[in-house]
């Protein structure tokens, strides 16, 4: 059962920055890359539980603010050598408009 | 003592590298044999041609640039003329004519003319805007162009054509390459290797023409474009032509030496007149004439050794190795391009998706050709093999993946075992005797210094890690290695630190770009750093890029474990009133601040407010006079201060007033990393000055200050700076000292560590023997307050800066 709700314009975040949604499952951070790519996990690094918005989004990359665990932003995985991963929400972007599915992301795959 | 008259005169046409090598080698050997009359065409000093290149990519000033400045020869009593050059050698009479009509008599003359650019006989190539690549005005040429218009087209896409094409477009010019070959740097690279190259060139915006002949010139006054034989056109406002050399012979000729394409000299690097030697680019030599700078420090050792009256030496064409100088680009080339018959055998290791390539070509067990692309560290180790005809049989079935898998071998290049004539660095033709014999006679211990003296690793630095090994080999020592910033870059931050100044980069991306960064956005170590390096470089210029701060200098508070902040308001020299307090308190109570806490700097932390709260509870502060303290942020932090003269026994100053007036001056400035001062009113120091970064003890005939304590995780007592008499004179000292951590000392790198790193005395040079210095650092510091001494609390508080921060973006209710 897919459901995208409308949460904003793409322009609401900063480039290379990040929002936050609150939302029923918790909050949930909203990535904008460099390159306008939009990416969504739930806001807790899987190291200490730190929040990912406020971490600096380089590439597809966000270190988090507490310890600096690094987080890939298409899959929510830290980048070796850590290990975890912060879950993630599927993104769609539509005339600047943004939408999220709250339902768990299908693609969640990685090691 | 041997008289002036008794000297031979010795006269050089020509101020250039090979003439002024020779020189130079001459007087080395022999100081005192010849009075030397140099002739120079350019109205400058000798300079080194080959790193035009980097003056172009603005890597270099045209100052650094010059070999001997015009005191050189002054010292060494050499007699500099330029702007009368020879017109005439008079062979019978022994002398030389000047265009003025002056006569020079000479015992020895060395002919070091040169070459001049091979230009095509086209239609319109005298006009505006077509320059060759070549000289100083050149350059300039170029610069200026570059300037005033957009589209640039270089012909010839060999090595310096290529070198000018990037320092255009570094330039900010659009740049097509026309070249007559089908390949690029056909001379020193396969047709892979070539590829590759183009590929690399072309995704960093370079456009290509390949077998392309210009045909003609486009435009009236000024050139507005070339015309290609098959028709097609290129629009460029400036047109570079860098196809070749053609050695002038001109004066050799006219006097009757033996001429074919260059003035031809035997092994002694003497013409036809036995009287009469040639070095350089204007030399032929069996048959060769000579474009690289190595072959030409040779002759100038033979030449120098012939004319010192050494009659044994004679030159040997040295084998080539080329490397191209494009930041960011590797490519290495050393003899046979290929397998030319049978008996050759080419080794191939092609990595097409990380654009890596190396061949190497073996002849009899015996390394002839290396190119490479991609990844080069091992040019020099092949390079070597190759000089030195090592039998690499024993290594062949690995020897093409590099020294560390083939292992260094008989010979390798593991400094230690490497012979005195072996060559470190390319670019400047620097061996390893030479750069021993300087690290041994001037003490030298690092690596910057190695390159002051020696130029090694000066131009493309792809030998630094080799002149590090030798360094470390020769000092017993490891060597403070200039560590890389992070993984998107090679560079360390001392580097990229002068790299934005001397090239005046003002910009992240800009940076990024300039210095041939890895990774197109940086990451979250090198960006924190360049934002810095860019506010401190260019105060009032450069805009704070937010996305590059840390969290707690982003929202300006300290992000706690739980994702919650701390808020700490600044209390100036630790004084307060009952106004404040209660205004803090009110705001504890009115936020349900969990707590409130004293800090080790004499002020309060409010702890656990939630990042929305912020605003509002910075409001209150501000309404209450209250503002930022900073204890987020790698800034001026607290002013600790005890009570001092107005209430304490043994007080001897205002202590405390003074601290106030030193936080009231310095807050607000960015610093490579947190700083702390303390001031305490006797050496009782209560203020625990000598553990902070700035310490004031105040004695009965004045004020001791003390720099670089630390009371962290390794505690460091301050060193002592000086003892002054004033208030006025403790200001300029502590904000010179600000200043000067601010432009010297690395991002992260607290004052403890540089002033161990530097030396306290290096410190005590600069601001306490230079008082010029001092106060020029204080006016920079001053400049720079002028454009950082806003709360940031306020204006966010009002809203009026990043509002979107302390907002969610959306909230979505359970439905």
């Amino acid at each position: 059962m897919m459901d995208w709700i409308e949460i904003g314009n793409l322009s609401d975040i900063p480039s290379r920055g990040a929002r936050t949604v609150e939302t029923p499952r918790g909050q949930v951070a909203v990535f904008r890359t460099a390159d306008d790519a939009v990416f969504a996990l739930i806001n807790r690094c899987p190291h200490r539980g730190g929040p990912l918005s406020e971490g600096i989004v380089s590439g597809r990359l966000v270190a988090c603010p507490l310890h600096n665990w690094v987080i890939d932003l298409e899959s929510g995985a830290a980048v070796a050598p850590d290990e975890g991963c912060a879950e993630r929400l599927s993104m769609r972007v539509r005339d600047g408009r943004l939408w999220m599915n709250l339902d768990r992301a299908k693609a969640a795959s990685h090691g | 003592m041997v008289h002036l008259s008794a000297r031979r005169r010795l006269v050089v046409i020509g101020n250039g590298m090979a003439g002024m090598r020779t020189v130079e080698e001459l007087l080395a050997r022999a100081p005192v044999r010849h009075a030397i009359t140099v002739f120079g065409d350019e109205p400058h000093p000798n300079y080194n041609r080959i790193l035009l290149s980097s003056v172009l990519a603005g890597e270099k000033t045209m100052d650094e640039i010059v070999i001997n400045p015009r005191s050189w020869y002054e010292e060494q009593g050499i007699a500099l003329r330029t702007g009368d050059p020879v017109m005439a050698i008079d062979r019978a009479e022994r002398m030389v004519r000047t265009g003025s009509g002056q006569v020079v008599p000479y015992d020895d003359l060395l002919i070091a003319t040169g070459s001049r650019p091979l230009m095509p006989p086209l239609p319109g190539i005298a006009m505006e805007g077509v320059v060759a690549f070549r000289d100083i005005a050149d350059v300039e040429a170029m610069l200026a162009a570059s300037r005033s218009h957009r589209r640039a087209a270089v012909i010839g896409g060999g090595l310096l054509g290529l070198e000018a094409a990037w320092g255009l477009k570094r330039l900010g010019m659009e740049v097509a390459v026309v070249h007559l070959m089908p390949t690029l740097m056909e001379r020193q690279l396969d047709a892979e290797a070539a590829g590759l190259l183009q590929r690399d060139l072309s995704g960093r915006g370079l456009h290509f023409f390949t077998n392309a002949q210009t045909e003609a010139f486009m435009g009236s006054d000024r050139v507005t474009g070339l015309r290609l034989a098959d028709g097609r056109e290129i629009a460029a406002d400036l047109v570079v032509v860098a196809i070749g050399i053609r050695p002038n012979v001109a004066l050799a000729k006219d006097c009757g030496l033996d001429v074919n394409r260059g003035i031809v000299v035997g092994d002694d690097m003497t013409t036809s007149d036995p009287r009469i030697h040639a070095v350089g680019e204007c030399v032929e030599h069996a048959g060769q004439v000579f474009g690289l700078v190595a072959p030409l420090w040779e002759q100038a050792k033979v030449c120098a050794a012939r004319l010192a009256g050494d009659d044994r030496a004679v030159f040997v064409p040295p084998p080539l190795s080329t490397r191209l100088k494009i930041t960011g680009i590797d490519v290495f080339s050393a003899g046979q391009l290929g397998a030319q018959d049978e008996a050759d055998a080419e080794v191939v290791f092609r990595d097409a998706a990380t654009g890596v390539y190396r061949k190497l070509v073996i002849r009899d067990n015996r390394l002839v050709g290396a190119v490479m692309v991609g990844e080069v560290g091992d040019g020099g180790w092949y390079f070597d093999q190759m000089r030195r005809g090592t039998d690499i049989g024993p290594i062949r079935d690995r020897i093409i993946f590099g020294q560390a898998f083939a292992g260094a071998g008989p010979g390798g290049a593991d400094p230690a075992s490497l012979p005195d004539d072996a060559q470190i660095c390319g670019c400047n033709g620097v061996d390893k005797g030479t750069i021993v014999a300087a690290i041994r006679a001037k003490g030298l211990t690092t690596l910057e210094e190695v390159r002051a003296h020696t130029k090694a690793s000066a131009s493309c630095g792809q030998c630094s890690g080799s002149v590090k090994a030798l360094l470390a080999h020769v000092t017993g020592k490891a060597v403070a290695a200039s560590e890389a910033i992070c993984s998107c870059t090679d560079l360390g931050h001392d580097e990229v630190r002068e790299a934005i100044l001397t090239r005046r980069l003002k910009s992240q991306a800009g940076v990024r770009a300039a210095l041939g960064w890895k990774s197109e956005d940086g990451c979250a170590k090198c960006r924190p750093a360049i934002n810095y390096y860019l506010l401190c470089a260019w105060p009032g210029e450069y805009r704070d890029e937010s996305r590059s701060r840390f969290v707690n200098e982003r929202l300006h508070a300290n992000i706690q474990k739980d994702g919650t902040y701390s808020v700490v308001p600044r209390m100036w020299g630790g004084v307060t009133t009952p106004a404040e307090l209660r205004a803090i308190a009110d705001v504890a109570e009115k936020h349900a601040v969990p707590t409130v806490k004293l800090t080790g700097g004499q002020r309060i932390d409010l702890l656990g407010v939630r990042k929305d709260q912020l605003p509002a509870i910075w409001a209150d502060l501000n309404a209450a006079g209250i503002v930022s303290g900073h204890a987020y942020g790698k800034a001026l932090r607290t002013v600790k201060t005890c009570v001092g003269e107005e209430w304490c026994r043994f007080g001897t100053q205002d202590s405390t007033g003074l601290g106030i007036l030193l936080e009231k001056a310095l807050w607000g400035s960015w610093t490579p990393h947190k700083v702390k001062l303390a001031v305490s009113g006797c050496p009782r120091n209560c203020a625990e000055a000598t553990i902070k970064d700035i310490g004031v003890i105040c004695v009965e005939a004045g004020y001791d200050i003390v720099i670089g304590g630390n009371g962290g995780i390794e505690v460091r007592v301050t060193d002592p700076l000086v003892r002054v008499e004033s208030e006025a004179e403790v200001l300029e000292y502590c904000a010179a000292f600000l200043q000067l951590y601010r432009e010297e000392a690395r991002y992260l790198e607290r004052t403890a560590p540089w002033v161990e790193r530097v030396g306290p005395a290096s410190i005590k040079a600069r601001l306490v023997d230079d008082a010029a210095g001092r106060k020029a650092l204080y006016a920079r510091f001053l400049f720079s307050q002028t454009h950082s001494q806003t709360d940031p609390w306020g204006e966010r508080a009002s809203g009026a800066v990043d509002a979107f921060e302390f907002k969610p973006l959306a909230v979505v209710d359970a439905s």
